[in-house]
């Protein structure tokens, strides 16, 4: 297929790493208490691989994509740990040096896709902003590119959307521009915000198939948050299912459906209504804990029909189970 | 046994200003027609814009239909007034989509759950802390939630206090309005338990909105499925959704995402996006993205037919093949 991008050669190759965070950890620091909002994740993507971030609201995913983009905001502080983007770590960089990486190396799209386009600016000049800055590309060179990128995402009559608004865009091509926003600058890493669902079933479906194509034609490391794990299914090489701040389980995809090892993991997968199912569904008792009464122990012991002392007390630390497979429970051996 | 709720040529236009003095119509709700019994779930199922939520709106007169007529119990109440339509209310209840927008930030819970004892006169003065407690029992909240601020509960205790509010005057219908889609997981999960077990002890007939086929699936008993206006498809649940009659619930079953990462494959679901709603035409709407369209498709006006007993779909081409005895959907 006629691929209109071109990316660096760094990950072309096979099995480069493009991303490692190492035990991030990060507190919003309020006038009263300081609040630990990611209690050290660990979390690697390889090039073009797809790893997925799932979870339920307030366990911390949109807080992980914003700290690896250095997009946190006050309150928001990153206490320690690393994020090694290409080998470099982005904490050491000043905001000049993260700048020219942000946007350019590193791209971020969001799930109101409307809301996250600049309201007054048409497509096609937010697209030769970028261009201009990231590429040096200008006049009808910019025009010509702006249009290949639009195409390239599946937008119809390139033309007629350069000039469009947000507002006259559906959240489906809204989307669509916003990923080629976020491609024009070639970068080695997406991140992507619950990039569906704002979405209709069916524009859903199409943009998963365009996060596939991407990662096929151009090789496209990509980090997708969500909270559906039919989106999971879909798209991700590898999850992470995150609660509470802390990553829980972390495992390539068919492992994680297929023989999930933290009660957590499992009492979700449980939990989601499906096509031809009409029976009661289990579901986990209770609810997510707010961040500021983040509970002792393991995070999910108040909600665990499995809890003993020790998760009362002790952190689970997130270990190997199996090539490739970490759980953080005490008992994931007895209960395997 | 007739039916709790009889809808017929339900029409809902809204005038768009096109020209200095030109209006022309959108058109939200086009011939709508379904039927509800007492105790059963009907799904109106489709993407945001298909028009199920004005259908919803409606049949609770919170819109003025622009045509048709509205039965609930046999009596025909899409003529009544204002006040006499308040006086209906209590046996129709609406449960809305964002729980914290829908619930007033100013009011304890308790009292908003108290509000429509007292508007109706469900109960006496004296019995409505009872009654509180009662409903607050039966939707799963403890009597400590009473005195609460709907945001100061989680999203799932709101919808609780939602429902808790639209059960407060024992209505026999509830018109359900996409009531998990802000919700998490596991909290979805609790709150489509409670609204079947409240469905099976108070005979409540329910109209459940949704764009989720998974949910759609578990709660409801039989489905009508609307693109652009219209119902294009209608039929029991599970037949429907085993063997659809409609390439529009067709791509929204292929769609809907996958339970397990081995279902992969490639699926062909519809390109493009829905046409406009300003006067759509009377000929099939899906024509310009159907993987199956025909030339006869964009020149008959598309009918909802039943072609099979308790199916109905308004595909041409599917009736057509059906009648000739060959269809490979």
């Amino acid at each position: 297929m006629h691929c209109s991008l071109d990316l660096d050669s760094v990950h072309r190759k096979g099995s480069a790493e493009v991303l490692r965070v190492e035990d991030l950890r990060v507190e919003f620091c309020l006038p009263d208490e300081d609040i630990l909002v990611l209690a050290g994740i660990d979390l690697a993507a390889m090039a073009g691989q797809i790893v997925g971030i799932v979870g339920e609201s307030g366990s911390g995913k949109t807080v992980t994509a914003l700290s690896i983009a250095r997009l946190l905001a006050p309150p928001g502080r990153i206490a320690s740990g690393r994020v090694l983007f290409l080998g470099q770590d982005l904490l050491g960089l000043d905001a000049a040096q993260m700048r020219s990486i942000r946007g350019s190396q590193i791209s971020m799209i969001f799930q109101n896709p409307r809301a996250s386009l600049n309201p007054v600016f048409s497509v096609g000049k937010m697209l030769k902003e970028v261009l201009k800055v990231h590429s040096g590309l200008q006049g009808r060179a910019a025009t010509i590119r702006a249009k290949e990128l639009l195409a390239d995402v599946g937008l119809p009559d390139p033309d007629s959307v350069l000039k469009r608004y947000a507002h006259q865009l559906s959240g489906g091509m809204a989307q669509r521009a916003m990923i080629a926003l976020a491609l024009s600058s070639s970068p080695a890493l997406l991140l992507a915000d619950e990039p569906t669902t704002a979405l209709d079933v069916t524009i859903q479906h199409q943009i998963i198939q365009l996060l596939l194509r991407l990662r096929q034609e151009h090789n496209l490391t990509q980090i997708v948050i969500t909270h559906n794990f039919g989106v999971i299914a879909e798209l991700c090489d590898r999850v992470a299912v995150m609660y509470a701040g802390s990553i829980l389980e972390e495992a390539p995809v068919a492992k994680i459906f297929d023989s999930p090892g933290h009660p957590y993991t499992r009492g979700l997968l449980a939990a989601r209504a499906r096509v031809g199912r009409h029976t009661e569904i289990e579901n986990i008792p209770g609810q997510v804990p707010e961040l500021k009464n983040r509970p002792d122990g393991c995070p999910f012991h108040p909600r665990c029909a499995h809890a003993r002392d020790i998760c009362r007390v002790k952190v689970p630390r997130l270990e190997q189970t199996a090539p490739g497979h970490h759980i953080a429970c005490h008992r994931w051996q007895e209960l395997a | 046994m007739s039916p709790l709720l009889e809808v017929s040529g339900l029409y809902k236009h809204y005038p768009i200003r096109s020209g200095l003095l030109r209006y022309r119509n959108l058109v939200a709700a086009d011939n709508v027609s379904l039927t509800l019994q007492a105790g059963e779930t009907l799904a109106l199922v489709g993407e945001s814009g298909s028009g199920k939520s004005t259908v919803g709106r409606c049949i609770l007169r919170l819109e003025e239909p622009t045509a048709g007529s509205v039965l609930l119990d046999g009596k025909d109440i899409s003529e009544l007034s204002e006040p006499e339509v308040r006086a209906l209310r209590p046996q129709m209840q609406m449960v809305y989509q964002e729980p914290l927008e829908s619930l007033n930030p100013r009011h304890k819970v308790g009292n908003l759950v108290a509000e429509p004892l007292l508007l109706h006169r469900i109960v006496g003065k004296a019995e409505i802390p009872a009654r509180v407690s009662e409903l607050f029992h039966m939707v799963g909240l403890g009597k400590e939630h009473i005195d609460r601020y709907a945001h100061t509960l989680s999203g799932g205790q709101q919808q609780r206090v939602g429902i808790a509010r639209a059960l407060a005057t024992r209505p026999k219908l509830l018109i359900l309005d996409e009531p998990t889609s802000a919700l998490d997981v596991s909290v979805e999960a609790q709150i489509l338990n409670l609204l079947q077990d409240l469905q099976q002890q108070m005979q409540l007939a329910y109209l459940f909105i949704s764009h989720d086929l998974a949910v759609v699936s578990m709660l409801a008993d039989r489905v009508a499925v609307m693109y652009l206006g219209q119902i294009v498809e209608s039929g029991p649940t599970a037949s429907v959704l085993a063997s659809h009659y409609h390439p529009y619930t067709q791509a929204l079953v292929l769609a809907t995402p996958i339970n397990h990462p081995r279902q992969r494959k490639q699926r062909i679901v519809l390109e493009g996006e829905p046409i406009s709603p300003i006067e759509p035409p009377q000929t099939c709407r899906l024509v310009p993205r159907c993987p199956y369209a025909q030339s006869i498709c964009s020149e008959q006006p598309a009918n909802l037919v039943e072609v099979t007993p308790h199916r109905a779909t308004r595909c041409i081409r599917f009736a057509n093949e059906h009648q000739a005895g060959r269809w490979t959907p």
